[in-house]
């Protein structure tokens, strides 16, 4: 897989620490009300408290910090353009002038504002999937999604359809492999060239990519058929969810702080 | 005899009837296939043995004719359920049908769809798992598994099932030998210790000189059936529709045809050599 080593889907950290025995559900709507909370939050005094909750999941999640930090660096450029934006298009009491660019304290005040609640945001999701295994997320997903059948929401198709890409990512990506292999020593370039170039040079491996992509998936609906399924209906899991003590105490900690700190600051 | 588990009568099946890819894949098909037994279908590509395969259990129906699953017709919409549960099947290719991320959890999505409860669940995991000898890989993802191994999960997703007869539609063309050995090994295991019946398509003569009997098909007609050794006899039949047979077969077959006195129908090098050592 040496094409494609720097692709990591769902990238779960196997561990046995609190976070991880957590229930998803727990996990899931702990990540929702973080992102509530980064923004409704709009002190300094406020981000303080859930940059420090935030480190404290990360301690008791015992993932090694650069994993954590690994993962903002896709994040710089944005983060770097966001902070630059806020601190020369803001209006107000001028630090300094080049030009016409001008550098204020609330630009300054607002970039470095934004640029943490970004970090923190992406900080405190990432978090979600490093401790929770792709079934368990996808269990915790159907799960929360089943009341809004009644108004017609497919809990246990999408959950299928997550389970399904989880499983044919590697397989595809192993075949896009094989398939550009085979068109390198057949002479093609997929390296050189301009964009459009690159771009262009890759209809032949999407061509046949996708056509045993549907090929796979007429084959595995029969499959699955010739397995029983026929829907959600009737279906029991094989690992059950369970919301224990931990969560119930997780669960109402979390609620208390966003609440406090989401009303005070 | 017992009552057939599987019973062909005259079955006919159309590919895209009334279009002009209309293609007759079946042409009067009567078969019955008993408990307990191994049965080999042979035939060489578009002889229709994996059609007949999708008959088993209703995953195509004949356009006329009929077939039974343990007396319950597959055109009867509300046995379909059952017949599934009687009948499991393991298809060719080994990636594509695997729906799990994890070994454990693919086996038990069939029992899940049963709506089994948790527990038994687990059971039945295990000892499907037990049953192809992957409880090793109970946590291993599909995509780290040989061909072979995934073709032995894919035959404990069918055994969490307990279906009394699995059929297998070329479970061995897209494997390397290896691969092909653990998985007639398999089957073969299923067959001895837990009677599950065996309905194994292939077009490997040397994966059906241990079947209780071989079915041969041509153009959607069953040409000869019998036991290895009846079938394998007719060396020049099977050489007339094209197909091969096993190498110690053709090779006394010629030695015969040169004068020496072997009989007919010998299909395995131990078979040959006490044959040769006698004459």
């Amino acid at each position: 897989m040496a094409l494609f080593k720097n692709i990591t889907i769902g990238q779960y950290i196997p561990g046995n620490s609190a976070i991880h025995r957590l229930d998803p559900r727990t996990k899931i709507i702990g990540t929702v009300l973080l992102i509530v909370l980064l923004f409704m939050v709009d002190s300094f005094l406020g981000y303080a408290l859930a940059a420090v909750a935030i480190f404290g999941i990360v301690q008791l999640s015992e993932i090694p910090w650069r994993i954590i930090l690994r993962g903002l660096r896709p994040l710089f450029v944005i983060l770097l353009l966001t902070v630059s934006l806020h601190l020369f298009m803001t209006e107000g009491t001028p630090i300094f002038r080049i030009w016409f660019i001008e550098v204020t304290w609330e630009g300054l005040f607002r970039g470095v504002m934004m640029g943490v609640r970004l970090a923190l945001l992406v900080m405190g999701t990432s978090l979600l999937t490093l401790t929770t295994s792709p079934i368990n997320l996808t269990d915790g997903i159907e799960s929360l999604l089943k009341p809004g059948k009644r108004i017609g929401v497919p809990a246990h198709e999408l959950a299928m359809m997550m389970t399904i890409a989880l499983r044919f990512i590697p397989t595809l990506l192993e075949e896009a492999e094989k398939i550009m292999k085979a068109q390198m020593a057949r002479g093609a370039d997929f390296q050189s060239g301009g964009l459009m170039q690159r771009a262009k040079s890759l209809i032949p491996l999407l061509v046949p990519l996708f056509v045993n992509a549907f090929r796979r998936a007429d084959d595995l609906a029969i499959a699955m058929e010739a397995r029983g399924y026929r829907g959600g209906e009737g279906r029991t899991k094989f690992k059950e969810l369970h919301f224990g003590q931990a969560d119930a105490i997780a669960l109402g900690v979390s609620i208390a702080f966003v609440v406090l700190v989401g009303v005070l600051f | 005899m017992a009552k057939p588990l599987i019973r062909f009568e005259g079955v006919h099946f159309r590919y895209n009837p009334g279009t002009e890819r209309e293609w007759a894949a079946l042409q009067g098909i009567d078969l019955d296939i008993y408990p307990g037994e191994f049965v080999a279908v042979l035939g060489h590509n578009g002889s229709g043995k994996s059609t007949l395969a999708k008959h088993c259990n209703a995953l195509l129906v004949p356009s006329s004719g009929r077939v039974l699953v343990d007396g319950l017709d597959t055109k009867d919409d509300a046995a379909v359920w059952q017949i599934r549960q009687t009948i499991g099947m393991v298809f060719q290719n080994p990636d594509n049908q695997l729906v799990a991320t994890t070994v454990e959890e693919d086996v038990a999505f069939g029992p899940e769809n049963l709506g089994i409860p948790s527990k038994e669940i687990q059971a039945r995991v295990d000892e499907a798992l037990r049953a192809v000898g992957m409880e090793a890989y109970r946590l291993h993802s599909p995509h780290q598994l040989s061909g072979g191994q995934k073709q032995r999960v894919a035959i404990a997703g069918m055994i969490s099932m307990r279906p009394r007869c699995i059929v297998l539609d070329e479970p061995t063309a897209m494997l390397d030998p290896e691969g092909r050995r653990e998985v007639m090994h398999t089957i073969h295991r299923l067959n001895e210790t837990e009677k599950i019946t065996i309905v194994h398509i292939t077009h490997h003569m040397d994966e059906v000189i241990n079947a209780d009997r071989v079915v041969i098909m041509t153009d959607g007609k069953i040409a000869l059936q019998g036991t290895p050794k009846d079938v394998f006899s007719n060396v020049e039949l099977l050489r007339s529709l094209h197909l091969d047979v096993p190498q110690v077969t053709a090779l006394s077959h010629r030695l015969r045809s040169r004068g020496l006195n072997l009989p007919d129908g010998i299909i395995t090098v131990d078979e040959l050599v006490e044959c040769l050592c006698q004459s």
